[in-house]
């Protein structure tokens, strides 16, 4: 840090303008819960603005992750490195948008350990506006995310036979599962202690979550106990859901089932992560 | 109750087997400057903590502004200003954004919220700063917007936790400044640090609290008061007589004489003034030269000796980074 030039940048504090400053403070009515999550939501938004680099990982990562998978074990795998690809590319879209949802976690314990939230919780403002509004921005993380990954399929030879609407529908459903999973990982945020642990703790869970799926292969090779565990990991089920839509096929069970784990998720991590909230020390 | 800005009874608070806060009463009359003095580890920031409705008392009550931390605890945030200890704004943020951001959530319209916002930078001197993130601002800048960050809705009652702790002598003193315009201004602070000198220099009353416990309440007069008279303070021309004058003016005063800092200059606390004359003439009698000689009201620096066996921290370190 620099503190000399900055320092010298900065005019002395004048009693005048203190003192018109502290006079002409209104006291406007307060915003509803909407506009207080939509201003943290915003405030997310700076915070790609400032720091870019962030979304390395979210790009990078999907990126080789496709690149590595179809040219690897393409062949091999499906019998064509294009034939793979049709199959990978929605699985590879699950797995990075649910990388990125550590993201928020990770953010949120680094506010509390810096003391920023302390100034938001002593806000009255609807108390899980900073929640929902750091959500509501890695919003725009997952959206950027899914947006390289598909182009980058769409330039190796995807062809998704569902066509846009295909995509976007199941671009949606994958917005709507990261949002609801992140409250898992706000809970965590508020138990563990460092942003660290934070992400340790989260790549632990991560890992098993998105391989042990059929994002990468099909499970109909694998013994039966290891295809009873993938049938019950909702990661199976979103990854069916986000390849049937982009191939033109509407799975109506799977798609309730990927709804119910959503709903599921806030329903049990949301007032978790809101009781640990509000009592933080 | 009523009358007080802020009032807390038996308040307490324990972290696991560390008891923070362990029954604090307080009575802190609206307007003015409150200091909340005690070294590190005190129970100073949980207290302002639980004030602010950020933790939860284990026992005991506390009201701000009237109303109950805990059951009005909306009521409080609402009309209350907190500058944490540690970061309070977002520093990866420039300082016009944070602001706007704290007007926006506070009930500004875009336009307005703006308009504040360059108001308080230009009022806090950081107009320059104001594109700037925060992680490139100097110490006392950052303690600027912290407190910028805390008027944007002007408070009746504001609190600052070590608001200088850390700070060059010069942004020290522009942090003070802004105390004294805030409360001519008529809000009420309340102000904890681990300086004497700033205790004594701005707050109105002090509370002195250690070990999670309030053990003197009163303005700085009255602290210092309660020590005693007040002190001897001499300085000999030659230093390899101080053990010798230590002797003497014990034999007078009847109270130990303390070396200082100082390798030639000692001092003695005194009960009863009238011995000082005669302590100086039994000094010179005995051929060992003063060269000066001060008689004054203890320091805060001596109360806080005296009420809990240790020496607070005394002077801050200079850090502006
Ligand atoms: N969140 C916490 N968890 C555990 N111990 C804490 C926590 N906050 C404060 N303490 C402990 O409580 C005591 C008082 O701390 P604090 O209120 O921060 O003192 P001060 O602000 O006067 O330096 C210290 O011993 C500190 O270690
Ligand atoms: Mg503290």
């Amino acid at each position: 840090m620099n503190a000399t030039s900055a320092e010298q940048a900065s005019a002395p504090v004048t009693e005048d303008a203190l003192r018109s400053v502290l006079l002409a403070g209104e006291r406007p009515s307060r915003p509803g819960p909407v506009l207080t999550s939509l201003t943290f939501g915003w405030r997310a938004l700076l915070k790609i603005k400032h720091l870019p680099e962030q979304l390395v990982d979210v790009t990078m990562f999907p990126i080789m992750f496709t690149l590595m998978f179809t040219y690897l074990f393409g062949g091999a795998l499906a019998g064509s490195t294009q034939e793979y690809l049709q199959f990978l590319l929605p699985g590879i879209l699950v797995q990075a948008n649910v990388m990125i949802t550590m993201n928020t976690g990770i953010t949120l314990n680094t506010d509390i350990e810096k003391g920023v939230f302390d100034r938001f919780r002593s806000l009255p403002v609807w108390r899980p506006s900073p929640l929902v509004g750091a959500l509501l921005g890695d919003l725009v993380r997952y959206s950027i995310g899914s947006a390289i990954v598909i182009s980058l399929g769409l330039v190796l030879g995807f062809r998704p036979e569902g066509g846009a609407v295909g995509v976007v529908l199941s671009v949606v459903l994958l917005l709507l599962f990261s949002f609801c999973l992140s409250w898992l990982w706000t809970m965590l945020s508020l138990i563990l202690r460092t942003p660290n642990s934070v992400a340790g703790v989260s790549m632990m869970v991560m890992f098993p979550l998105t391989f042990v799926s059929n994002i990468f292969v099909d499970p109909k090779t694998m013994p039966g106990w290891m295809q009873a565990v993938i049938e019950v990991n909702p990661i199976t089920h979103l990854a069916t859901v986000v390849r049937g839509l982009m191939h033109g096929s509407v799975p109506a069970g799977e798609i309730g089932w990927v709804l119910v784990s959503s709903v599921l998720l806030v329903a049990v991590f949301g007032p978790i992560t809101m009781i640990l909230y509000r009592n933080k020390k | 109750m009523g009358t007080f800005a802020i009032e807390t009874r038996g308040l307490k608070k324990s972290f696991g087997k560390t008891h923070a806060v362990a029954g604090v009463d307080l009575a802190v009359s609206a307007g003015g400057v409150y200091g909340v003095l005690g070294p590190n580890g005190a129970g100073k920031t949980t207290t302002i903590r639980m004030l602010a409705t950020l933790l939860h008392p284990d026992a005991g009550e506390a009201r701000v502004l009237g109303y109950d931390v805990v059951r009005d605890a909306q009521a409080v945030r609402s009309r209350v200003g907190l500058t944490g200890q540690f970061a309070s704004v977002d520093e990866d943020l420039t300082g016009v954004e944070n602001l706007l951001l704290l007007a926006r959530l506070l009930g500004y319209s875009r336009r307005r919220g703006r308009e504040r916002a360059t108001d308080l930078l230009d009022a806090f001197g950081l107009a320059e700063a104001a594109d700037r993130q925060v992680k490139k601002y100097s110490g006392g800048m950052r303690r600027r917007i912290d407190i910028a960050a805390s008027l944007v809705v002007t408070p009746e009652l504001i609190f600052l936790d070590e608001p200088t702790t850390g700070l060059d002598p010069r942004s020290r003193n522009q942090v003070w400044e802004i105390v004294r315009g805030m409360v001519a201004e008529g809000t009420t602070v309340l102000l904890t640090t681990q300086y004497l000198d700033e205790a004594d220099q701005l707050a109105d009353r002090i509370a002195v609290i250690d070990h999670g416990k309030v053990i003197a309440e009163g303005s700085s007069g009255e602290l210092k008061a309660s020590v005693g008279a007040g002190s001897l303070h001499v300085r000999l021309r030659a230093p390899e007589q101080r053990a010798e004058a230590e002797q003497v003016l014990a034999g007078v005063l009847e109270v130990r004489a303390e070396p200082s800092a100082d390798p030639a200059a000692l001092s003695a606390r005194i009960s009863d003034p009238e011995r000082v004359a005669r302590s100086l003439a039994e000094l010179s009698r005995d051929g060992i030269d003063v060269t000066e000689f001060a008689l004054g009201q203890p320091s805060l620096d001596e109360v806080f000796l005296t009420l809990t066996g240790h020496a607070a921290k005394e002077t801050p370190e200079e850090d502006a980074a």
